[in-house]
Protein backbone atom coordinates (compact mmCIF):
# COMPACT_ATOMS: atom_id res chain seq x y z
CA UNK A 1 0.00 0.00 0.00
CA UNK A 2 1.03 3.68 -0.69
CA UNK A 3 -0.44 6.43 1.81
CA UNK A 4 -0.58 9.89 0.33
CA UNK A 5 1.35 12.12 3.23
CA UNK A 6 0.89 15.32 0.57
CA UNK A 7 -0.77 15.45 -2.46
CA UNK A 8 0.40 18.83 -3.28
CA UNK A 9 -1.52 20.63 -6.34
CA UNK A 10 -3.32 18.17 -7.73
CA UNK A 11 -2.11 14.30 -7.93
CA UNK A 12 -4.71 11.90 -9.34
CA UNK A 13 -4.96 7.81 -10.55
CA UNK A 14 -3.96 7.97 -14.14
CA UNK A 15 -3.94 5.02 -16.76
CA UNK A 16 -4.23 5.62 -20.87
CA UNK A 17 -8.18 6.19 -20.52
CA UNK A 18 -11.61 5.62 -21.14
CA UNK A 19 -11.84 5.01 -25.03
CA UNK A 20 -15.62 3.71 -26.01
CA UNK A 21 -17.55 6.11 -24.24
CA UNK A 22 -17.93 9.04 -26.31
CA UNK A 23 -21.15 8.98 -27.68
CA UNK A 24 -22.77 9.31 -24.07
CA UNK A 25 -20.60 12.36 -23.71
CA UNK A 26 -17.60 10.90 -21.56
CA UNK A 27 -14.36 11.61 -23.08
CA UNK A 28 -11.21 9.37 -22.66
CA UNK A 29 -9.53 11.20 -20.02
CA UNK A 30 -6.06 9.33 -19.08
CA UNK A 31 -2.62 10.39 -18.27
CA UNK A 32 -1.78 14.06 -19.68
CA UNK A 33 1.92 12.89 -20.68
CA UNK A 34 0.99 9.38 -21.84
CA UNK A 35 4.30 8.99 -23.18
CA UNK A 36 5.77 9.50 -19.81
CA UNK A 37 2.95 6.33 -18.21
CA UNK A 38 3.59 4.23 -21.01
CA UNK A 39 7.82 4.45 -20.35
CA UNK A 40 7.55 4.55 -16.73
CA UNK A 41 5.04 1.18 -16.90
CA UNK A 42 7.76 -0.26 -18.94
CA UNK A 43 10.16 0.68 -16.94
CA UNK A 44 8.55 -1.47 -13.78
CA UNK A 45 7.75 -4.14 -15.88
CA UNK A 46 3.73 -3.22 -16.01
CA UNK A 47 1.42 -3.70 -18.97
CA UNK A 48 1.81 -0.32 -20.47
CA UNK A 49 -1.97 0.58 -19.43
CA UNK A 50 -1.29 0.17 -16.11
CA UNK A 51 -2.50 2.75 -13.44
CA UNK A 52 0.05 5.15 -12.07
CA UNK A 53 0.03 9.01 -10.47
CA UNK A 54 0.09 11.88 -12.22
CA UNK A 55 1.69 15.16 -10.11
CA UNK A 56 0.87 18.58 -11.21
CA UNK A 57 3.74 21.02 -10.42
CA UNK A 58 4.07 20.86 -7.22
CA UNK A 59 4.55 17.00 -6.39
CA UNK A 60 3.79 15.46 -3.80
CA UNK A 61 4.92 12.88 -0.96
CA UNK A 62 4.10 8.81 -0.72
CA UNK A 63 5.35 6.55 1.82
CA UNK A 64 5.44 2.69 1.52
CA UNK A 65 4.32 -0.01 3.90
CA UNK A 66 6.14 -2.65 1.88
CA UNK A 67 9.50 -2.47 -0.28
CA UNK A 68 8.41 -1.58 -3.87
CA UNK A 69 9.65 -1.06 -7.56
CA UNK A 70 8.89 2.46 -8.87
CA UNK A 71 9.95 4.55 -11.48
CA UNK A 72 9.80 8.52 -11.61
CA UNK A 73 8.89 9.84 -15.72
CA UNK A 74 7.71 12.95 -17.04
CA UNK A 75 9.21 15.94 -15.61
CA UNK A 76 12.01 16.58 -13.28
CA UNK A 77 10.20 16.70 -9.85
CA UNK A 78 13.61 15.58 -8.12
CA UNK A 79 14.65 12.13 -7.59
CA UNK A 80 15.96 10.23 -10.16
CA UNK A 81 14.40 9.80 -13.54
CA UNK A 82 13.62 7.46 -16.09
CA UNK A 83 15.20 4.50 -14.51
CA UNK A 84 13.57 1.95 -11.99
CA UNK A 85 14.71 1.99 -8.46
CA UNK A 86 13.26 0.15 -4.73
CA UNK A 87 11.84 2.63 -2.10
CA UNK A 88 11.94 0.73 1.21
CA UNK A 89 9.07 -0.18 3.50
CA UNK A 90 8.48 2.94 5.66
CA UNK A 91 10.48 5.22 3.57
CA UNK A 92 8.99 8.66 2.16
CA UNK A 93 9.32 9.60 -1.26
CA UNK A 94 9.17 13.50 -1.28
CA UNK A 95 8.83 14.70 -4.50
CA UNK A 96 8.64 18.42 -6.28
CA UNK A 97 7.82 21.21 -7.23
CA UNK A 98 8.61 20.59 -10.66
CA UNK A 99 12.11 21.63 -12.33
CA UNK A 100 10.66 21.89 -15.76
CA UNK A 101 7.48 20.58 -16.77
CA UNK A 102 3.88 20.26 -15.41
CA UNK A 103 3.46 16.70 -14.85
CA UNK A 104 5.68 13.95 -13.12
CA UNK A 105 3.90 10.19 -13.00
CA UNK A 106 5.17 7.99 -10.10
CA UNK A 107 4.55 4.38 -11.51
CA UNK A 108 5.04 1.32 -8.79
CA UNK A 109 5.63 -2.43 -10.26
CA UNK A 110 2.19 -4.21 -9.91
CA UNK A 111 0.53 -0.52 -10.86
CA UNK A 112 -2.08 1.28 -9.08
CA UNK A 113 -4.82 -0.61 -8.32
CA UNK A 114 -8.33 0.76 -7.65
CA UNK A 115 -11.45 0.02 -9.41
CA UNK A 116 -12.33 0.31 -12.91
CA UNK A 117 -14.84 2.20 -13.61
CA UNK A 118 -16.02 1.85 -17.52
CA UNK A 119 -12.90 0.01 -17.98
CA UNK A 120 -10.67 2.44 -16.70
CA UNK A 121 -8.35 3.35 -13.85
CA UNK A 122 -8.38 7.43 -15.04
CA UNK A 123 -9.93 10.04 -12.87
CA UNK A 124 -11.23 12.40 -14.98
CA UNK A 125 -10.92 15.35 -12.03
CA UNK A 126 -13.55 17.73 -13.43
CA UNK A 127 -16.60 15.28 -13.55
CA UNK A 128 -15.26 12.73 -10.76
CA UNK A 129 -16.25 9.52 -13.03
CA UNK A 130 -13.30 7.28 -11.99
CA UNK A 131 -12.82 8.90 -8.69
CA UNK A 132 -11.03 12.02 -7.40
CA UNK A 133 -8.02 13.76 -6.67
CA UNK A 134 -5.85 12.44 -3.52
CA UNK A 135 -5.73 13.37 -0.48
CA UNK A 136 -3.34 13.22 2.77
CA UNK A 137 -3.56 10.13 4.29
CA UNK A 138 -5.39 8.27 1.29
CA UNK A 139 -4.21 4.52 1.20
CA UNK A 140 -3.98 3.41 -2.38
CA UNK A 141 -3.55 -0.46 -2.95
CA UNK A 142 -0.40 -1.94 -5.16
CA UNK A 143 -1.61 -4.81 -7.81
CA UNK A 144 0.15 -8.15 -8.20
CA UNK A 145 3.76 -7.54 -9.61
CA UNK A 146 3.68 -8.55 -13.35
CA UNK A 147 5.92 -11.44 -14.82
CA UNK A 148 7.91 -8.93 -16.69
CA UNK A 149 11.04 -8.15 -14.33
CA UNK A 150 12.04 -4.18 -14.72
CA UNK A 151 14.01 -2.52 -17.07
CA UNK A 152 17.17 -1.50 -14.52
CA UNK A 153 19.31 -0.21 -17.08
CA UNK A 154 17.32 3.07 -17.44
CA UNK A 155 15.93 4.63 -20.65
CA UNK A 156 17.63 7.98 -22.21
CA UNK A 157 15.07 11.07 -22.11
CA UNK A 158 16.01 13.64 -24.88
CA UNK A 159 12.84 14.80 -26.00
CA UNK A 160 12.34 18.59 -26.39
CA UNK A 161 9.41 19.42 -24.45
CA UNK A 162 9.24 23.22 -25.57
CA UNK A 163 9.81 22.96 -29.06
CA UNK A 164 6.91 23.73 -31.49
CA UNK A 165 3.49 22.09 -30.89
CA UNK A 166 3.28 20.68 -34.47
CA UNK A 167 -0.42 20.74 -35.61
CA UNK A 168 -2.07 19.60 -38.66
CA UNK A 169 -5.03 21.96 -40.14
CA UNK A 170 -8.54 22.06 -37.99
CA UNK A 171 -12.26 21.15 -39.59
CA UNK A 172 -12.58 24.83 -39.67
CA UNK A 173 -8.89 25.64 -40.48
CA UNK A 174 -10.17 27.78 -43.51
CA UNK A 175 -12.31 30.29 -41.45
CA UNK A 176 -9.60 32.10 -40.64
CA UNK A 177 -7.56 34.54 -42.21
CA UNK A 178 -4.30 33.49 -40.91
CA UNK A 179 -2.45 30.69 -39.85
CA UNK A 180 -1.48 29.30 -36.40
CA UNK A 181 2.48 29.75 -37.61
CA UNK A 182 4.55 31.75 -36.61
CA UNK A 183 2.27 33.52 -33.90
CA UNK A 184 3.12 33.26 -30.26
CA UNK A 185 1.44 32.49 -27.11
CA UNK A 186 1.56 31.88 -23.80
CA UNK A 187 -0.78 29.28 -21.50
CA UNK A 188 -2.53 30.91 -18.82
CA UNK A 189 -3.20 29.66 -15.59
CA UNK A 190 -6.59 28.74 -15.75
CA UNK A 191 -5.17 25.79 -17.85
CA UNK A 192 -6.43 22.34 -16.92
CA UNK A 193 -6.88 19.03 -18.01
CA UNK A 194 -9.84 19.94 -19.79
CA UNK A 195 -8.03 22.45 -21.55
CA UNK A 196 -4.73 24.90 -21.72
CA UNK A 197 -6.29 28.68 -22.58
CA UNK A 198 -3.39 30.66 -24.26
CA UNK A 199 -2.82 34.05 -24.51
CA UNK A 200 -1.94 35.62 -27.09
CA UNK A 201 -2.98 37.24 -30.83
CA UNK A 202 -6.69 36.69 -31.33
CA UNK A 203 -7.96 34.32 -33.99
CA UNK A 204 -11.52 35.82 -34.62
CA UNK A 205 -14.15 34.97 -36.91
CA UNK A 206 -17.45 35.62 -36.76
CA UNK A 207 -19.56 32.31 -38.39
CA UNK A 208 -21.35 30.25 -36.60
CA UNK A 209 -20.91 26.42 -36.60
CA UNK A 210 -22.96 23.56 -35.50
CA UNK A 211 -22.10 21.56 -32.55
CA UNK A 212 -20.02 18.63 -33.74
CA UNK A 213 -17.85 16.48 -32.32
CA UNK A 214 -14.08 17.45 -31.42
CA UNK A 215 -10.96 15.57 -31.23
CA UNK A 216 -8.56 15.37 -28.26
CA UNK A 217 -5.70 18.53 -29.09
CA UNK A 218 -7.88 20.52 -31.26
CA UNK A 219 -7.24 24.26 -31.27
CA UNK A 220 -10.70 26.04 -31.16
CA UNK A 221 -11.34 29.58 -30.59
CA UNK A 222 -14.42 31.00 -29.27
CA UNK A 223 -15.75 34.21 -29.88
CA UNK A 224 -13.45 36.34 -27.97
CA UNK A 225 -10.93 34.60 -30.40
CA UNK A 226 -7.92 33.10 -28.30
CA UNK A 227 -7.43 29.93 -29.04
CA UNK A 228 -7.92 26.94 -26.50
CA UNK A 229 -6.01 23.54 -27.01
CA UNK A 230 -8.70 20.58 -25.63
CA UNK A 231 -6.91 18.70 -23.48
CA UNK A 232 -7.70 14.92 -22.24
CA UNK A 233 -11.01 15.69 -20.34
CA UNK A 234 -12.31 17.53 -22.85
CA UNK A 235 -16.12 17.93 -23.97
CA UNK A 236 -16.69 15.31 -26.35
CA UNK A 237 -18.56 17.99 -28.94
CA UNK A 238 -18.54 21.81 -28.84
CA UNK A 239 -19.65 24.58 -31.29
CA UNK A 240 -16.52 26.57 -31.94
CA UNK A 241 -14.54 26.61 -34.58
CA UNK A 242 -11.03 24.31 -34.96
CA UNK A 243 -8.26 25.74 -36.72
CA UNK A 244 -6.16 23.30 -36.37
CA UNK A 245 -5.25 19.94 -33.78
CA UNK A 246 -2.18 19.25 -32.08
CA UNK A 247 -0.40 15.87 -33.68
CA UNK A 248 -0.72 12.67 -32.09
CA UNK A 249 2.85 12.66 -31.12
CA UNK A 250 3.11 15.96 -29.78
CA UNK A 251 0.19 15.37 -27.40
CA UNK A 252 2.55 14.33 -24.25
CA UNK A 253 4.21 17.88 -24.94
CA UNK A 254 0.72 19.82 -24.30
CA UNK A 255 0.44 17.38 -21.08
CA UNK A 256 4.22 19.17 -19.77
CA UNK A 257 2.90 22.56 -20.53
CA UNK A 258 3.35 25.15 -17.50
CA UNK A 259 1.16 28.32 -16.91
CA UNK A 260 3.68 31.24 -18.61
CA UNK A 261 4.74 28.43 -20.87
CA UNK A 262 6.07 29.65 -24.10
CA UNK A 263 3.84 28.11 -27.01
CA UNK A 264 4.38 28.04 -30.82
CA UNK A 265 2.92 26.20 -33.35
CA UNK A 266 3.97 24.65 -36.74
CA UNK A 267 1.60 22.83 -39.32
CA UNK A 268 2.56 20.00 -41.01
CA UNK A 269 1.11 17.77 -43.66
CA UNK A 270 -0.67 14.39 -41.78
CA UNK A 271 2.09 12.01 -43.83
CA UNK A 272 4.42 13.89 -41.80
CA UNK A 273 2.52 13.42 -38.64
CA UNK A 274 1.74 10.03 -39.14
CA UNK A 275 5.60 9.33 -39.22
CA UNK A 276 6.77 11.30 -36.31
CA UNK A 277 4.14 8.83 -34.73
CA UNK A 278 5.54 5.83 -35.92
CA UNK A 279 9.27 6.84 -34.83
CA UNK A 280 7.68 7.54 -31.34
CA UNK A 281 6.66 4.35 -31.24
CA UNK A 282 9.33 2.27 -32.53
CA UNK A 283 11.44 4.28 -30.01
CA UNK A 284 9.03 2.67 -27.23
CA UNK A 285 8.78 -0.36 -28.47
CA UNK A 286 12.73 -1.16 -28.37
CA UNK A 287 12.72 -0.66 -24.57
CA UNK A 288 11.24 -3.65 -23.87
CA UNK B 1 -24.50 15.21 -49.58
CA UNK B 2 -21.93 13.48 -46.82
CA UNK B 3 -18.65 15.07 -46.80
CA UNK B 4 -15.85 13.70 -45.04
CA UNK B 5 -12.78 15.62 -44.08
CA UNK B 6 -9.72 14.40 -41.54
CA UNK B 7 -9.84 16.30 -38.41
CA UNK B 8 -6.66 15.63 -37.09
CA UNK B 9 -4.20 13.11 -37.48
CA UNK B 10 -6.03 11.00 -35.36
CA UNK B 11 -9.99 11.92 -36.09
CA UNK B 12 -12.33 11.96 -39.30
CA UNK B 13 -15.66 14.17 -39.36
CA UNK B 14 -18.63 12.50 -41.61
CA UNK B 15 -21.27 15.69 -42.04
CA UNK B 16 -24.20 14.54 -43.17
CA UNK B 17 -25.56 17.83 -43.29
CA UNK B 18 -24.81 21.36 -41.78
CA UNK B 19 -28.45 21.73 -39.94
CA UNK B 20 -30.33 20.19 -37.24
CA UNK B 21 -33.29 17.86 -39.14
CA UNK B 22 -35.43 15.02 -38.27
CA UNK B 23 -33.38 14.03 -41.84
CA UNK B 24 -30.25 13.99 -40.54
CA UNK B 25 -30.64 13.44 -37.32
CA UNK B 26 -31.89 9.61 -39.03
CA UNK B 27 -28.60 9.40 -40.67
CA UNK B 28 -26.66 10.24 -38.09
CA UNK B 29 -28.18 7.41 -35.70
CA UNK B 30 -28.59 5.39 -39.04
CA UNK B 31 -24.44 5.71 -39.03
CA UNK B 32 -24.50 4.94 -35.54
CA UNK B 33 -26.34 1.66 -35.82
CA UNK B 34 -24.15 0.30 -38.88
CA UNK B 35 -20.53 2.22 -39.11
CA UNK B 36 -18.08 -0.44 -37.31
CA UNK B 37 -14.53 -0.65 -38.25
CA UNK B 38 -11.25 -1.78 -36.66
CA UNK B 39 -9.10 0.68 -34.52
CA UNK B 40 -11.71 3.07 -33.87
CA UNK B 41 -11.98 4.52 -30.58
CA UNK B 42 -14.83 6.59 -30.48
CA UNK B 43 -17.54 8.37 -31.98
CA UNK B 44 -18.86 11.38 -31.58
CA UNK B 45 -22.22 11.73 -32.44
CA UNK B 46 -23.93 15.38 -32.93
CA UNK B 47 -26.79 16.85 -34.61
CA UNK B 48 -25.63 16.57 -38.02
CA UNK B 49 -22.57 14.55 -38.13
CA UNK B 50 -20.42 11.48 -36.46
CA UNK B 51 -16.12 11.94 -35.21
CA UNK B 52 -14.34 9.32 -35.75
CA UNK B 53 -11.47 9.02 -33.22
CA UNK B 54 -9.27 6.41 -34.30
CA UNK B 55 -5.38 4.58 -33.52
CA UNK B 56 -3.69 6.18 -36.71
CA UNK B 57 -0.95 3.19 -36.06
CA UNK B 58 -3.97 0.75 -36.32
CA UNK B 59 -6.58 2.44 -39.34
CA UNK B 60 -6.11 5.60 -41.50
CA UNK B 61 -8.27 8.15 -42.80
CA UNK B 62 -9.08 6.73 -46.06
CA UNK B 63 -9.76 2.95 -44.89
CA UNK B 64 -12.55 4.72 -42.20
CA UNK B 65 -14.09 7.41 -44.94
CA UNK B 66 -14.58 4.07 -47.05
CA UNK B 67 -16.38 2.06 -44.12
CA UNK B 68 -18.07 5.07 -43.60
CA UNK B 69 -19.84 5.37 -47.27
CA UNK B 70 -20.51 2.10 -47.02
CA UNK B 71 -22.79 2.19 -43.52
CA UNK B 72 -26.04 3.36 -44.42
CA UNK B 73 -28.47 1.30 -43.54
CA UNK B 74 -32.00 1.49 -42.70
CA UNK B 75 -32.77 4.28 -40.18
CA UNK B 76 -33.80 2.69 -36.95
CA UNK B 77 -37.52 3.10 -36.48
CA UNK B 78 -37.99 6.23 -34.30
CA UNK B 79 -37.93 5.34 -30.91
CA UNK B 80 -41.22 4.70 -28.64
CA UNK B 81 -39.64 4.85 -25.89
CA UNK B 82 -40.73 8.98 -24.04
CA UNK B 83 -39.06 9.48 -20.51
CA UNK B 84 -40.77 11.97 -18.33
CA UNK B 85 -38.00 13.81 -16.20
CA UNK B 86 -39.60 15.47 -13.28
CA UNK B 87 -38.30 19.43 -12.91
CA UNK B 88 -38.42 21.71 -10.17
CA UNK B 89 -38.54 25.01 -11.31
CA UNK B 90 -37.57 28.47 -10.48
CA UNK B 91 -36.02 29.71 -6.91
CA UNK B 92 -33.06 28.49 -6.10
CA UNK B 93 -33.48 25.23 -7.74
CA UNK B 94 -33.65 27.69 -11.67
CA UNK B 95 -31.65 30.90 -10.63
CA UNK B 96 -32.13 32.08 -14.46
CA UNK B 97 -35.90 31.51 -14.67
CA UNK B 98 -37.32 34.98 -13.77
CA UNK B 99 -34.73 36.16 -17.06
CA UNK B 100 -35.80 33.84 -19.26
CA UNK B 101 -39.11 35.09 -18.55
CA UNK B 102 -38.39 38.56 -18.91
CA UNK B 103 -36.55 38.25 -21.88
CA UNK B 104 -39.24 36.54 -23.29
CA UNK B 105 -41.93 38.87 -22.36
CA UNK B 106 -43.29 36.34 -19.91
CA UNK B 107 -44.14 35.46 -16.76
CA UNK B 108 -42.32 32.94 -14.92
CA UNK B 109 -45.43 30.85 -14.53
CA UNK B 110 -45.82 30.60 -18.35
CA UNK B 111 -42.37 29.89 -19.65
CA UNK B 112 -42.79 26.50 -16.68
CA UNK B 113 -46.27 25.93 -18.57
CA UNK B 114 -44.63 25.98 -22.04
CA UNK B 115 -41.57 24.34 -20.97
CA UNK B 116 -43.32 21.47 -19.84
CA UNK B 117 -45.83 21.27 -22.57
CA UNK B 118 -43.85 19.89 -25.37
CA UNK B 119 -42.07 16.62 -26.29
CA UNK B 120 -38.42 17.01 -26.56
CA UNK B 121 -36.51 14.98 -28.96
CA UNK B 122 -33.17 13.56 -27.79
CA UNK B 123 -30.60 14.20 -31.12
CA UNK B 124 -27.23 13.24 -29.27
CA UNK B 125 -25.54 13.22 -26.27
CA UNK B 126 -22.53 15.00 -25.45
CA UNK B 127 -20.43 17.86 -23.96
CA UNK B 128 -20.45 15.70 -20.79
CA UNK B 129 -21.05 12.53 -19.39
CA UNK B 130 -25.14 11.97 -20.23
CA UNK B 131 -25.68 15.73 -21.71
CA UNK B 132 -29.23 15.74 -23.64
CA UNK B 133 -28.81 17.75 -26.14
CA UNK B 134 -33.03 18.21 -26.80
CA UNK B 135 -34.82 19.72 -29.68
CA UNK B 136 -37.95 20.66 -30.15
CA UNK B 137 -38.10 24.16 -27.63
CA UNK B 138 -40.81 26.32 -28.22
CA UNK B 139 -39.47 29.26 -30.15
CA UNK B 140 -41.63 31.41 -27.19
CA UNK B 141 -38.77 30.56 -24.74
CA UNK B 142 -35.61 30.21 -26.66
CA UNK B 143 -32.75 32.34 -24.80
CA UNK B 144 -29.40 33.48 -25.31
CA UNK B 145 -26.58 31.92 -23.51
CA UNK B 146 -25.08 33.65 -20.34
CA UNK B 147 -22.55 36.36 -21.67
CA UNK B 148 -19.93 34.79 -19.44
CA UNK B 149 -20.32 30.74 -18.88
CA UNK B 150 -20.98 29.66 -15.17
CA UNK B 151 -18.05 27.80 -13.78
CA UNK B 152 -20.06 25.28 -11.83
CA UNK B 153 -23.82 24.15 -13.14
CA UNK B 154 -24.91 22.06 -10.45
CA UNK B 155 -26.13 18.16 -11.53
CA UNK B 156 -29.56 18.18 -12.45
CA UNK B 157 -30.06 21.61 -13.80
CA UNK B 158 -32.42 22.24 -16.16
CA UNK B 159 -31.16 24.19 -18.77
CA UNK B 160 -32.43 26.68 -22.16
CA UNK B 161 -29.32 27.57 -24.55
CA UNK B 162 -30.57 29.48 -27.50
CA UNK B 163 -33.27 27.12 -28.88
CA UNK B 164 -31.87 23.83 -27.60
CA UNK B 165 -32.95 22.60 -24.19
CA UNK B 166 -30.52 20.55 -22.05
CA UNK B 167 -30.16 18.73 -18.96
CA UNK B 168 -26.95 18.97 -16.82
CA UNK B 169 -26.13 15.24 -15.49
CA UNK B 170 -23.00 16.20 -13.49
CA UNK B 171 -21.94 19.25 -12.04
CA UNK B 172 -19.90 21.02 -14.75
CA UNK B 173 -19.25 24.63 -16.27
CA UNK B 174 -22.04 25.80 -18.31
CA UNK B 175 -23.46 28.82 -20.15
CA UNK B 176 -27.12 27.69 -20.71
CA UNK B 177 -29.66 29.06 -18.71
CA UNK B 178 -30.96 27.40 -15.87
CA UNK B 179 -34.81 27.18 -14.99
CA UNK B 180 -34.97 24.26 -12.54
CA UNK B 181 -33.55 21.17 -11.42
CA UNK B 182 -34.41 17.31 -11.96
CA UNK B 183 -33.71 15.30 -8.43
CA UNK B 184 -33.04 12.20 -11.43
CA UNK B 185 -29.91 10.80 -12.37
CA UNK B 186 -29.23 11.27 -15.72
CA UNK B 187 -25.51 9.64 -15.83
CA UNK B 188 -24.41 6.85 -13.17
CA UNK B 189 -21.25 4.87 -14.07
CA UNK B 190 -22.32 1.73 -12.28
CA UNK B 191 -25.40 1.32 -14.19
CA UNK B 192 -26.17 -0.39 -17.44
CA UNK B 193 -26.63 1.40 -19.71
CA UNK B 194 -25.02 4.67 -17.45
CA UNK B 195 -27.12 7.29 -19.75
CA UNK B 196 -30.62 7.36 -18.55
CA UNK B 197 -31.13 9.12 -21.76
CA UNK B 198 -30.57 7.88 -25.66
CA UNK B 199 -30.14 9.07 -29.06
CA UNK B 200 -33.79 9.38 -30.65
CA UNK B 201 -35.56 9.00 -26.79
CA UNK B 202 -38.65 11.49 -26.00
CA UNK B 203 -38.50 13.52 -23.54
CA UNK B 204 -41.23 15.81 -21.59
CA UNK B 205 -40.40 17.98 -18.41
CA UNK B 206 -42.82 17.70 -15.72
CA UNK B 207 -43.22 20.17 -12.71
CA UNK B 208 -42.74 19.01 -9.73
CA UNK B 209 -43.69 21.39 -6.50
CA UNK B 210 -40.36 21.36 -3.91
Amino acid sequence: MIRVESPGLLTTVQDLGRPGYAHLGVSASGAADALALRVGNRLVGNSENAAALEMTLTGGAFSFDSDAVVALTGSDFGGERWRPFTVRAGEILRLGPTRNGARCYLSVRGGIDVPLVLGSASTHVLTGLGGRPLKRGDWIAIGVAPGRAPLWRGVEWNRERLAPLRVTPGPQADWFGRELDGLVYEVKEESNRMGLRLRGPKLAQSRELLTEGVSLGAIQCPPEGEPVILFVEHQTTGGYPKIANVISADLWRVGQLRPRDEVQFETVPFERALALLREQEAWIGALA
Amino acid sequence: MTTIVPASDHSLLVRFGDRISLDTHGRVRSFMRWFRAPGVRNLHPAYASVLISFDPLRTTHGELAARAREAAGDAPAPAARLVEIPVCYGGELGPDLADVARLNRLTPERVVEIHSSVEYLVYFLGFSPGFPYLGGLPASIATPRLAAPRTLVPAGSVAIGGNQAGVYPVASPGGWRIIGRTPLELFRADREPPALLEMGDRVRFVERVP
